[in-house]
């Protein structure tokens, strides 16, 4: 077996038996799966670290600004246009941008602009 | 007064043309085969549009190194660099004093320079938010490597070497820098055949990938809408490259080259106080490192070691390999789709072989033919991404085993 015999440095890697390159692919195959498997676990440690910061940061600015919003009488929201679904959120992107690709993804689903959500749009770099 | 006859006649012996004649049988036929390959993938190149950056240059490279007496590439040299018994082994004194300016170029890849900065590129080109927001993908990414490995074990079959079988299996990648970084470590001689094999099948993504991804989903499955994924916060993106560089490179040592200057690259990216660099790295760096990498990978395309039944092996392995990671992708995004209730379109597994971003856009595509609301483009680049951490894992083992 590969393990057995790399440890007495006798395997031939160059003209390897097909049970050793079973072995290696395989063995390759697990060592790629564990790596990620181990970078996921940590990536989502580090989200979840990051989820609960700002679900801290967030109730702790509603308490910091009540005093300060009864103080200053909250400004208005401006109005939605006639016909919209809700705001739209833009990342980076340029509000003429925006409306280009709304309309494009309007038309390319053959629907009436209206009856679409847009959410956000977000440039991806 | 000076013999113009013999002016003439010296002229013509000391010709590219004469060279081919005299020596047809002797590999002069080999020269011209080979010009006609590399007016063939030019015209792929340009006509086609065939990853046209690096196959314009690949296929120049080609025809340089095959036009004789140019003095350009010496494949000898680097035969004697590689032979543990030779004087000029691993001297590259020897190829400075003796060498062309192709073997000058060639030095980049055999010293792994151009592939890591080509990575360096990449990483400061790549958003991994997607990945960020949805850690997960890196499990698809994983799944997406089968065809490097099922492609290994092939060429064994098919009588390659360890080490040349790893360099084959890794065309499944579906990343080229990983591709020429291996290879030119493991099996120098076949670089160019499967330079221009991962090249030809990166571009032949949306032909190879749809009718893989039809037949191993369901038309339901491949309608599933995605829920949008979070936002991810600008600290995580600065954290990330640098967690994942700790993380791998003392994971598996071999593919710290790699991963360390993709994710150098992609911490310039995300700083926002390095945006400097980050524009050379995307731009000018990697316009100019395409350039020397493409030419001298091509130059290595020498008629003696390319018209052999080894090239047309690697041809056909690199399919299988493609075709087998796409199928390994979309396998893990079948079981995922299942084990979250249908939350998971199957179609974004595909991505998982890296082939940033085409094949994130080839699931997109076909998810909008199955339903045209369907928008899986951002779903898809989290797989994908991770296919590029995979492919450089992958690379790191077979490097590890058989370096």
């Amino acid at each position: 077996m590969l393990f057995l015999t790399a440890t007495t440095g006798a395997v031939d890697l160059v003209n390897i038996s097909i049970l050793n390159a079973a072995i290696v692919a395989v063995l390759g195959y697990a060592v790629v799966f564990f790596g990620l498997i181990l970078l996921m676990c940590v990536i989502t440690a580090l989200g979840k670290f990051f989820i609960a910061k700002d679900a801290k940061a967030k109730a702790a600015a509603p308490a910091a600004a009540a005093p300060a919003a009864a103080a200053a009488a909250a400004p208005a929201e401006k109005p939605t246009a006639p016909g919209s679904a809700g705001q739209l959120k833009l990342h980076d992107v340029e509000p003429k941008t925006a409306a280009m690709l709304m309309a494009i993804v309007a038309d390319k689903m053959g629907k009436p602009i209206n009856e679409l959500r847009f959410i956000s749009i977000k440039e991806v770099k | 007064m000076i013999n113009i006859g013999e002016v003439l006649l010296n002229l013509w012996e000391s010709s590219g043309f004469a060279y081919i004649f005299a020596n047809f049988g002797g590999g002069g036929w080999q020269n011209l085969v080979m010009l006609v390959i590399a007016c063939g993938l030019l015209y792929l190149g340009i006509v086609k549009q065939f990853e046209p950056l690096l196959m314009v240059g690949i296929a120049f490279g080609c025809l340089l190194t095959n036009l004789p007496l140019g003095g350009l590439y010496h494949q000898e040299l680097w035969t004697n660099f590689m032979d543990a018994t030779h004087e000029a082994y691993h001297s590259y004194g020897v190829i400075l004093r003796e060498g062309g300016l192709l073997d000058f170029f060639y030095i980049g890849v055999k010293t792994s320079i151009y592939p890591c900065l080509i990575f360096m590129g990449v990483g400061a080109m790549t958003d991994f938010g997607p990945l960020l927001s949805n850690p997960k993908s890196l499990l698809l990414g994983a799944a997406a490597q089968m065809g490097v490995f099922v492609a290994f074990f092939g060429a064994i079959l098919l009588g390659f070497t360890g080490p040349e079988a790893a360099s084959i299996g890794i065309i499944g990648g579906a990343d080229g820098p990983t591709a020429i970084f291996l290879t030119s470590k493991l099996a120098p001689h076949l670089l160019g055949a499967i330079a221009v094999a991962a090249y030809s099948y990166m571009a032949l993504i949306p032909l190879i990938q749809p009718p893989i991804m039809n037949a191993l989903t369901s038309a339901e499955d491949r309608k599933i809408k995605m829920v949008q994924t979070r936002p991810v916060s600008k600290s995580e993106k600065i954290i990330f490259p640098i967690l994942v560089t700790i993380f791998v490179a003392l994971l598996l040592p071999d593919t710290a080259p790699l991963i360390g200057c993709l994710m150098l690259g992609n911490l310039a990216k995300e700083t926002g106080v390095t945006d400097r660099l980050s524009d050379t790295m995307q731009n000018a760096l990697m316009n100019i490192v395409t350039i020397l990498l493409s030419t001298s990978v091509g130059a290595t395309m020498v008629g003696s070691t390319f018209l052999t039944a080894e090239t047309l092996k690697i041809v056909v392995l690199g399919v299988v390999a493609f075709g087998l990671s796409t199928a390994g992708g979309l396998l893990g995004g079948n079981i995922m789709c299942k084990l979250t209730g249908g939350k998971v379109n199957p179609l974004i597994g595909s991505a998982g072989v890296s082939a940033v971003p085409m094949a994130a856009r080839v699931a997109n595509t076909v998810g909008q033919k199955n339903n045209p609301s369907n928008f899986l483009l951002m779903h898809a680049m989290g797989p994908n991404v991770a296919g590029v951490i995979g492919s450089a894992i992958a690379a790191g083992f077979l490097l590890s085993v058989f370096g």
